[in-house]
């Protein structure tokens, strides 16, 4: 058996230490040592995406690193893309338009369409866009359309919301627009 | 669940450490960068290493350079670094695409370069569980004697599955490999062996440098073509890359290579004498189609069917002519 080892890295905002077994996975450490059982596991091999959190930034599959491998990283799970008790856009997008149903695949999704509407830096994703970025993340209720929907749905509220910070007269008329569309959005069928 | 089994972890702090643990220990360590590929292979019990030597902190091996046209890129690199690379995607589009195409985005997100040219093999009777393998009675690649693919064989023919090295054949690319001793340069179209227990030439204690790509690989025409059973995650069930000098008088020189069939990517011979002087248009397409259906012979080693993949080695030929040759 091999010794533990003292691991040390930042989720959520927060410096946490662990000693644990090097080979333990951090999708283990995460629901075991620091009780944050958000991220799930499905398949256990990197093909279903339930277990999907950031690592500095990137979204990848928590089931397939060894805790050694998360030493000195910045890791966010689902239980950090919330500000308190205010839901981010994209959680709220996603209970709004139904793209949460039995809910085992929803964590992985919504870290990885966070990575997207990271990268997006404000654009709002096209369908097939959206649909390449969450090609990791297995979901067998929803068919998939109503996620889609939702990212979407929450990047216009970002690009909005930035706007009428840039320009404040306008924008009250421009939100209600966009949040008219992001709760009908048009859906296009591949 | 499937867990890891122990090992000692270490993370050495440059690549001559790395080196000297591999010159004394090689055989009992596994190498490991992103670790998409080793864990769930530790998982199944495929590798039993008692040292994981990760090469997470080498940034010496974390690179893309340009020098006198020539591309050359670490094997740390991301896929999706690799994938989203101006530079790369507008000299060797046909690298960035297959880049793209590997498993999904959190995979290429952590997989490296470097993994994915030393993937390992990949056959329905070896990526099982302990458990599964052993009711089987295991197999010649691990823990066995017989192989269930050719019961007559003495050799495994577990299926080559990486979907950048194909590319890099077809652009005359050469990886650097270096052990504690000193470093070599290898064509990636001789880095490959058949022979799927360990498919490459790569001996114990030696790593994968630096992958460079020449400035005469510039500006061929190139492409990609993969075939899985879902357009997600899914490694391929056949892959075909391409790529062609041409000028005014047509065709000057192509590289067709085909893999995901057997323990080490085709390349399709013959070729320089059916595309001299002729244009990159469906002609040509069907020319090398055949010649590649001639050539490539799907074995059982993957969990789809022989004479379906063989079926489609012609269509992926025409398809990925026909992206090279920009015909709509
Ligand atoms: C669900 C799933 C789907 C996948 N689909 C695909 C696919 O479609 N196409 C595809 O090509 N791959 C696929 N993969 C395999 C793998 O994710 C990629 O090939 C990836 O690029 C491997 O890189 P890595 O850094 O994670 O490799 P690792 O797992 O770290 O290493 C893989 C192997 O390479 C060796 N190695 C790594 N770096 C070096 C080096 N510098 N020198 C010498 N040896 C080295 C390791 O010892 C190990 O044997 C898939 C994996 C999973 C889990
Ligand atoms: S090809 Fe044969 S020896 Fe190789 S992994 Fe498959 S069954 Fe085992």
């Amino acid at each position: 058996m091999s010794r533990p080892i003292r691991v040390t890295m930042t989720v959520n905002g927060r410096r946490r230490h662990v000693t644990v077994p090097a080979m333990k996975r951090l999708r283990d450490v995460l629901r075991e040592d620091l009780k944050l059982s958000g991220s799930k596991e499905g398949c256990g091999e990197g093909e279903c995406g339930a277990c999907s959190v950031l690592i500095d930034g990137k979204s990848v599959n928590s089931c397939l690193v060894p805790a050694a491998q998360a030493s000195g990283a910045r890791i966010v799970t689902i239980e950090g893309l919330a500000r308190g008790r205010r839901l981010s856009a994209l959680q709220r997008a996603f209970i709004e338009l139904g793209g949460a149903q039995c809910g085992i695949c929803t964590p992985g999704m919504l870290i990885t369409a966070t990575e997207l509407l990271q990268r997006a830096k404000g654009r709002v994703p096209g369908d097939q866009e959206v649909r390449e970025a969450l090609a990791g993340n297995l979901c067998r209720c929803t068919g998939y359309q109503k996620i889609v929907d939702a990212v979407r749905a929450a990047a216009r509220t970002r690009v909005s919301a930035k706007r009428a910070k840039a320009r404040p007269r306008a924008a009250a008329a421009r939100t209600r627009v966009s949040a008219k569309r992001s709760a009908r959005p048009k859906t296009r069928r591949p | 669940m499937l867990t890891l089994p122990a090992f000692e972890w270490l993370r050495p702090a440059n690549l001559d450490d790395a080196l000297a643990h591999l010159a004394n220990h090689a055989a009992e360590s596994l190498v490991v960068a992103g670790g998409t590929d080793a864990v769930p292979n530790l998982k199944h019990r495929l590798h039993e290493p008692r040292w994981i030597v990760h090469l997470g902190r080498l940034d010496e091996l974390r690179f893309v350079r340009e020098s006198e046209g020539a591309l050359s890129i670490g094997p740390l690199v991301t896929l999706s670094a690799i994938a989203r690379h101006e530079g790369i995607r507008r000299d060797f589009p046909s690298l960035a695409r297959a880049a793209s195409l590997v498993a999904s985005p959190q995979i290429r997100n952590m997989g490296t370069l470097g993994g994915n040219l030393c993937l390992d093999t990949r056959c329905t009777y070896y990526n099982q569980t302990y458990f599964w393998r052993d009711a089987l009675g295991f197999c010649l690649k691990k823990d066995g004697v017989r192989c269930h693919v050719v019961p007559q064989g003495r050799r495994c023919v577990a299926a080559h599955s990486s979907d950048v090295s194909p590319v890099l054949i077809s652009l005359d690319a050469s990886v650097d490999i270096s052990n504690a001793r000193g470093s070599r340069t290898v064509p990636v179209d001789e880095f490959f062996v058949g022979d799927g227990v360990h498919n490459n030439v790569l001996v114990p204690g030696e790593l994968v440098t630096r992958v460079t790509i020449p400035a005469a690989s510039r500006g061929l025409r190139a492409a990609y073509q993969k075939l899985r059973p879902r357009a997600a995650i899914d490694f391929p069930m056949l892959s075909v890359a391409f790529a062609a000098r041409v000028s005014d008088g047509g065709c000057e020189h192509a590289r067709l290579v085909v893999s995901a069939l057997g323990a080490k990517p085709r390349r399709i011979g013959g070729l320089d004498a059916l595309v001299k002087g002729r244009p990159l248009d469906d002609a040509l397409g069907e020319a090398l189609a055949e010649a590649a259906y001639r050539q490539c012979r799907p074995l059982t080693n993957v969990a789809y069917d022989d004479a379906y993949r063989h079926e489609m080695v012609p269509v992926f030929v025409r398809r990925a002519v026909r992206e090279a040759g920009g015909i709509a």
